[in-house]
């Protein structure tokens, strides 16, 4: 069952050093799928098509800075408490960050 | 004949629809199969056991029943089939549960997934009585005073949670015991205070909803008997209800403490309670279930002991601080030290947050107000009162509480 940890709000005092060790943990544990940092918000553009069919390109969008969506991570777990559990170990919980986890829909 | 068939048919289904839903789901890894089957089982009973007779094992019956649908289900069902094999294969990893004759009972795991965390509060209660106590959702929705289709809503979205998301059908391991316990008895209490406080209605007390978390209070201390906060909670709702009956009187209104006829006390239920409170405040430091219940029990003794009463709020108070505690205390304050003191107590929770709306608070001011010889701004408190209040015997109460203090 996979999961997308998305990690929102992350703190500047977390080390690189505890991102690798995260990173390594997911991958010594075997659970590791994916998973990337995202570019601050003032590289973000959104895009959308307008009602009469152009595509328009705009600066943005920026969320509050606690909001902000910084990096995701995918895993593979047998169950929700498991991938809450590894949410909880990710430096993105800490100094005021926090996690959101939401299940991957597959379809078969 | 037949009616008494029917009867302990009905007797048998109450009692074993939880056990029967919960070891199915044990052994398919799926609540909506499960629920499935399982009614598929009572309705199969209730063809054969009127002509044939109530089986000598009436569980196995069920179950072997239930899962022989089960099979036949997933047969025909491919796609639904190997959805779930993704489960069976992590279900039969821990080691399924062998079948030979009694039901095992798996319906523990059932509370915790039942109030899992990831579930929004007002869920838990609702899934717990539908799935644990075996209630209708049309008598799940009467008792949250939510239309039908409302409560369905509710506990399909909640479902396809546990299902999409997978909160898992475990017992936590015993390091997260004390985060997890807690959720599970608080959607237990909340049932009974919901049956008991009655928001609304003509009732003071809906007996059925109160006696119903008593059931599953009773189980979950079966299932957990070294924990001293589950066994706390079965004796603060026994030491509590105990008094039900003379709660209200002749006239449908409520009735205080001080006033009630205690031979109208459930004696067998404070009997069984007490020996609970000295279990749930022995051996280790006490929980907010286990001094609720001792409170409870103080309150029914004779004469009731106040002063220790208001100690045990102290104590509470330090493990599970709340605005309600504290107005409790300030009442408690005013039968120890008289209404003066419970007054100025009361008067400092003046815009508390968290009791605005309930109707409690002015009660209680009134009638501290009352005894002082305040009419005027008792029947002041009174009228605030009167707004908020939704129970019937409650608005009785307070009515003839003004007419009393504006004679």
């Amino acid at each position: 069952m996979k999961y997308m940890l998305l990690i929102h709000g992350a703190s500047d005092a977390c080390t690189p050093q505890e991102w690798g060790d995260y990173d390594k943990s997911l991958r010594d544990a075997g659970v590791h799928v994916d998973g990337n940092p995202l570019g601050e918000p003032s590289l973000s553009t959104a895009v959308h098509i307008s009602a009469d069919g152009e595509k328009v390109v705009t600066d943005g969008p920026y969320a509050e800075a606690r909001e902000v969506l910084g990096g995701y991570y995918i895993i593979d777990v047998p169950d929700l408490d498991a991938a809450t559990d590894w949410a909880a170990r990710c430096p993105g919980a800490r100094h005021g960050g926090s996690m959101v986890v939401r299940p991957i829909i597959e379809y078969t | 004949m037949t009616g008494d068939v029917n009867a302990s048919v009905e007797a048998i289904f109450r009692e074993e629809r939880g056990r029967l839903l919960a070891a199915l789901v044990r052994r398919f890894g799926d609540l909506d199969l499960a629920e499935e089957v399982t009614s598929e089982a009572i309705e199969a009973a209730l063809v054969h056991w009127p002509a044939d007779g109530v089986p000598a094992s009436p569980g196995a019956w069920l179950m072997t029943t239930a899962r022989r649908r089960a099979v036949d289900r997933l047969r025909r069902d491919r796609t639904y089939a190997a959805r779930l094999a993704l489960l069976q294969v992590e279900v039969d990893r821990t080691g399924p549960p062998v079948f030979e004759g009694t039901l095992p009972d798996e319906r523990l795991r059932l509370f915790f997934t039942f109030a899992h965390p990831a579930l929004p509060e007002a869920d838990r209660g609702a899934l717990t009585l539908r799935y644990l106590a075996g209630l209708t959702t049309a008598e799940v929705a009467r008792a949250y005073l939510v239309p039908v289709e409302t409560m369905a809503k509710r506990l399909v979205r909640a479902k396809k949670k546990i299902s999409v998301a997978r909160i898992p059908f475990r017992v936590p391991e015993p390091h997260e015991l004390p985060a997890r316990l807690p959720g599970v008895l608080q959607a237990i209490y909340s049932i009974f205070t919901e049956g008991y406080a009655a928001s609304a209605g003509p009732d003071l007390v809906r007996h059925d909803l109160a006696e119903e978390a008593l059931r599953l209070a009773r189980i979950l201390h079966r299932l957990l008997p070294g924990e001293r906060e589950a066994t706390g909670l079965l004796a603060l709702m026994l030491l509590t209800h105990a008094r039900r009956a003379a709660r209200t009187g002749p006239d449908g209104g409520l009735v205080l403490l001080e006033d009630q006829d205690r031979s109208r006390w459930d004696r067998a239920m404070i009997d069984e309670g007490e020996p609970l409170v000295v279990t749930a405040l022995t051996g280790g430091p006490p929980g907010p279930y286990g001094v609720q219940a001792a409170i409870a029990a103080l309150h029914d003794e004779e004469p009731t002991d106040w002063p220790q009463i208001v100690s045990l709020y102290d104590v509470l108070r330090s493990l599970a601080p709340s605005p309600v505690v504290d107005l409790n205390r300030a009442v408690a304050v005013a039968m120890r030290d008289g209404p003066e003191a419970g007054l100025a107590l009361l008067d400092a929770l003046a815009g508390e947050p968290r009791l605005r709306g309930l109707h409690v608070y002015p009660a209680a001011r009134g009638e501290l107000l009352r005894r002082l010889g305040r009419p005027a701004e008792a029947a002041g408190a009174f009228r605030e009162a009167l707004e908020l209040v939704g129970s019937e015997p409650e608005r009785r109460h307070l009515l003839a509480r003004l007419a009393d203090v504006t004679r």
